[in-house]
């Protein structure tokens, strides 16, 4: 086989925090297309899954200073180093993995066992277990995605960069005889649900996507790069005290140290 | 007195040799009736058996079609596969009934003519956790049909589906053979099978956690 249509990527996504208006589309749009289970009371937080989450930042500061930033969070996909992201170091099932080709960090249902290190590893919490088996309201288990498998209980998932939509733009591509997808072949469902046009996701590897270009924005920055997780979904904000609270920067810390 | 004594330990040692016989012959007797129960009585416990609702005739059909398998399995424009055909493609020509056969006399009046949907038993169903893209594997693959689905094409009748009572998986995915023995490429469609001619066909093997294929390649 050629070796031509393997060339790497790493797919990743770039957010801009100053067009964000927490308006919470991206997380409607993708527990819909990925079959995200949720219960008739959400409010207790430790048993809900959001595999994208909006969070409210605050700069903590009283009227005039006040200042909020919405902040949405899919899963990292971390390459740490050479692939050796948080949770696929500790995955003792061989579970979640990291593929060099595609730079996402899979989850596999069926393999598995629930001990949940990688929920312990994972620094942003994007990981979620399933305490319950899913109970669809009556009717909707026939608008379920087929593409996307569900879950059981007793298992792990997170944010899977909507990778069946990668799969299916690749058939698409076998069939026109071609070997490479467009940039708009396979984008995220929170990103195409963004009404301010806030996420953009492509190939950080490629100079023609989108990403390429934005991650190097001098107010692009990503969350708790000091653990050296190396992430893959890049954030841009104008504000600096954004930036520096996406790195759990201390109070005396700051300036000196983030320019 | 010594001699009595030497007598009891005769007598004892052969009452031991009776029982070891007895014991060698249960032994033996346990182990016939388990290999049986596990490589005989298990599996065809294991499998229900079940008719195809029609008997369909590969071989007369691909006789009577231009393209093939393609005929009939095709591919849509986006590149999914259309896999087992609906009633829409049998309509054309099954509109009334063709031949003498008993089944075609059923699959028109009872399926047909009604515009009911056959209930097709599918022999290569892979589980829900699993993404197999046909247009990969025979597109840019440049794989034959009969590599994974054996020589179904020439056939002239359905085999029976079986069906794995307790994982409700067809019979085809683990293979006839028991233990696991495959002397064709479609005897077997496991994960191993996959990677297996993954691993022969170069296909990129880009997992941190193994150095093999990784996961997001086939699973969903």
């Amino acid at each position: 086989m050629n070796k031509e249509h393997n060339k790497a990527k790493k797919f990743g996504m770039v957010i801009d925090l100053d067009k964000c208006t927490g308006c919470g589309s991206c997380m409607v749009a993708c527990m819909a297309e990925n079959n995200v289970p949720f219960k008739a009371d959400e409010t207790n937080k430790l048993d809900s899954i959001t595999w994208m989450r909006v969070y409210k930042l605050t700069n903590g500061k009283s009227f005039p200073d006040a200042d909020f930033c919405y902040l949405p969070r899919p899963c990292m996909h971390c390459e740490g180093e050479h692939g050796h992201s948080p949770c696929v170091s500790v995955c003792p099932a061989t579970a979640t993995d990291y593929s060099h080709e595609t730079g996402i960090v899979s989850q596999i249902y069926t393999r598995c066992f629930g001990c949940r290190y990688c929920m312990a590893a994972c620094p942003y919490h994007a990981r979620y277990f399933n305490w319950w088996d899913p109970v669809w309201p009556e009717g909707m288990e026939k608008s379920l995605n087929p593409n996307v498998s569900v879950r059981m209980r007793g298992i792990v998932e997170k944010c899977s960069f909507c990778y069946h939509r990668y799969q299916l733009a690749k058939e698409k591509a076998y069939y026109e005889d071609r070997r490479e997808i467009e940039e708009q072949e396979y984008q995220t469902a929170c990103t195409q649900a963004c009404p301010a046009g806030a996420i953009t996701f492509g190939d950080l590897n490629n100079p023609e996507h989108a990403v390429h270009e934005l991650k190097k924005n001098p107010n692009a920055f990503r969350l708790l790069e000091r653990l050296g997780t190396n992430p893959k979904v890049y954030y841009i904000s104008s504000r600096e005290w954004v930036r520096l609270a996406g790195d759990n920067y201390l109070r005396q810390e700051g300036k000196s140290e983030k320019n | 007195m010594s001699t009595s004594v030497d007598q009891k330990k005769e007598v004892s040692t052969e009452v031991g040799d009776g029982a070891g016989g007895f014991a060698i012959l249960f032994f033996l007797l346990g182990l016939v009736a388990s290999l049986i129960v596990g490589w005989v009585a298990f599996p065809k416990l294991l499998y229900s058996q079940k008719n195809q609702p029609i008997d369909f005739n590969h071989e007369l059909h691909i006789g009577l079609v231009d393209e093939g398998c393609e005929s009939c399995h095709f591919f849509r424009e986006d590149g999914t596969y259309s896999g087992v055909p609906k009633l829409e493609q049998c309509i054309g020509c099954h509109e009334e009934v063709q031949g003498q056969s008993k089944d075609e006399a059923v699959f028109v009046e009872q399926y047909v003519k009604p515009g009911r949907e056959v209930p097709w038993f599918i022999y290569a169903k892979q589980p829900e956790c699993v993404f197999f893209s046909h247009v990969a594997h025979v597109k840019a693959g440049g794989m034959d049909c009969v590599t994974c689905h054996g020589h179904i094409g020439e056939s002239s009748s359905l085999k029976v589906y079986e069906e794995n009572r307790i994982t409700g998986y067809s019979r085809d995915i683990w293979g006839k053979n028991i233990s696991g023995i495959k002397t064709n490429t479609y005897d077997r469609m496991k994960m191993d099978d996959c990677s297996e001619c993954h691993v022969k066909k170069g296909v990129n093997q880009s997992s941190v956690q193994t150095g093999k294929g990784a996961c997001f390649v086939c699973h969903k």
